[in-house]
């Protein structure tokens, strides 16, 4: 199309979401550009970045003037826009539904049990000073075990992925939030075969974009580690 | 092929599938679950959905839960008027941004308004903080304000001109709280013209006729077995009290 730029995408690689945006554009080959945006420096708060995006959040994207927040919106928009293989968001209305059950169910589950845990062991002794207060990351922990004994009771009960036997949106924003604690050092699916099994095939499946995308991830769980 | 359809109406995302299908004239089996019962953990229930919660439809063989997902689905299985989930993918994008916001913000907090400043003082007989309450109704005033600044603005509904499930499913949310006696559209004109809209445009028989449930709940409560909810009680403190 003339005159169309190519989309523009604002992300902080340390959010569980902007990584799962960069692996979906990375492995489709969808032709982007990457603004970094450090919200551990404030860069959300910039008025440039505010009049973008007055919630001040990551991911953004942004496709030649339409501007779009909230990861699975963005996910779902570039799969029905762009070509891409059908097993990430399904058109068979059934199969697509199994997807759109996921992301709903996704918010109040693996993202907000694993984040928390995330944001207590790491990000609220980091900006306090203070140590992990014990009782809440047990409990957090606990939450945590209730949402993975779902993924693999529930949504992996019969099928390698979440909702079909092919990846799909929902296997690329899970495996995001189960990989945050690693921050820590702390491998949330390490006594869990299943779930251990789905993530190795998930990252066969998305190969050096899983990799690349986490790295930053991996750095953070060497340095935390050498400090203890 | 049948449809069933598992609901309670004292639960927004059941209220919300609920408008959704009368508005269209969907035909479907309502199937009653009273959660204040604990019916949802019922054998015969845990075949549709292993999570036990609702809304839940079943489909000849399909069974699906979520009421984002459901509302999707039956969209596109019946054909409902475009602007419920538009097919241009701009404007299908803006009504999927806002469902996915919702999910962390208006339902957490709404949610939690009729817990605590209801269902738990005054059914379960268990005192909650103050701190609590005031928090829950902090978060809730930010959520509204959000709301009108970001998904609202100056349009008549969400995502333009016409009436879509991001309006649905914000609208069930945000009247959750009246439940509990709080009068959320005071000293809000925005939000309350919009709501007035939404009403109008479902159908103001159908909106109210969905709403009952909530509404009468204060005075229900009153009349209720106090161990009606014991089953429900650890569970509940452990979820919003802990």
């Amino acid at each position: 199309m003339a005159g169309r730029q190519a989309l523009k995408v604002y992300l902080d690689l340390m959010s569980q979401p902007c990584r799962a945006v960069l692996i979906f554009l990375k492995d489709n080959k969808i032709p982007h550009t990457v603004e970094h945006i450090a919200i551990r420096k404030g860069q959300q708060k910039t008025p440039e970045f505010t009049k973008l995006n007055p919630m001040q959040k990551v991911p953004v994207l942004e496709d030649n003037g339409f501007v779009l927040t909230e990861s699975d919106a963005i996910l779902k928009y570039l799969a029905t826009t762009y070509n891409v293989p059908d097993h990430w968001y399904p058109k068979l209305p059934e199969k697509r539904a199994r997807v759109d059950e996921y992301t709903a169910w996704h918010h109040a589950n693996t993202r907000l049990h694993a984040a928390t845990v995330f944001w207590l062991e790491v990000l609220l002794p980091l900006m306090t000073g203070q140590p992990t207060n014990p009782a809440k990351l047990e409990k957090a922990l606990s939450d945590l075990d209730g949402t993975l004994d779902k993924l693999e009771n529930m949504f992996l009960k019969r099928q390698p992925f979440l909702c079909s036997d092919d990846i799909s949106l929902a296997d690329l924003l899970a495996v995001c939030e189960l990989m945050q604690p690693l921050g820590s050092g702390r491998d949330v699916l390490k006594n869990r075969p299943n779930l251990l099994s789905w993530r190795s095939r998930v990252q066969s499946a998305l190969s050096d974009s899983f990799d690349e995308a986490h790295a930053i991830v991996y750095r953070l769980r060497e340095k935390f580690t050498a400090k203890l | 092929m049948s449809l069933e359809i598992y609901l309670d109406l004292f639960s927004q995302p059941c209220r919300s599938v609920y408008i959704f299908t009368k508005k269209n004239n969907i035909q479907f089996d309502h199937k009653k679950i009273t959660l204040f019962d604990g019916s949802q953990y019922g054998e015969e229930f845990g075949k549709i959905n292993v999570l036990r919660k609702l809304p839940a439809i079943k489909y000849g063989d399909f069974c699906l839960a979520e009421s984002v997902a459901i509302m999707m689905y039956l969209a596109e299985k019946f054909h409902t008027p475009d602007h419920w989930y538009p097919a241009d993918l701009q404007k299908r994008a803006r009504v999927n941004e806002y469902l996915s916001w919702q999910h962390s913000s208006i339902r957490i907090h709404g949610s939690r308004i009729l817990w605590f400043n209801l269902l738990i003082p005054k059914a379960m007989g268990v005192e909650v903080p103050k701190e609590k309450i005031d928090n829950a109704v902090e978060d809730f005033d930010g959520s509204l304000k959000l709301f009108e600044m970001k998904f609202l603005q100056d349009k008549p509904f969400i995502v333009g001109d016409q009436i879509s499930l991001a309006d649905l499913v914000a609208v069930v949310e945000i009247m959750q709280p009246v439940g509990a006696g709080m009068d959320v559209f005071e000293n809000r004109p925005k939000l309350k013209a919009w709501k007035d809209r939404v009403r109008e445009e479902i159908g103001a028989e159908l909106f109210d006729e969905a709403h009952q449930a909530l509404l009468s709940l204060q005075e229900d409560v009153k009349t209720m077995d106090p161990k009606k909810m014991d089953p429900l009680k650890p569970k509940v403190l452990k979820y919003f009290l802990s």
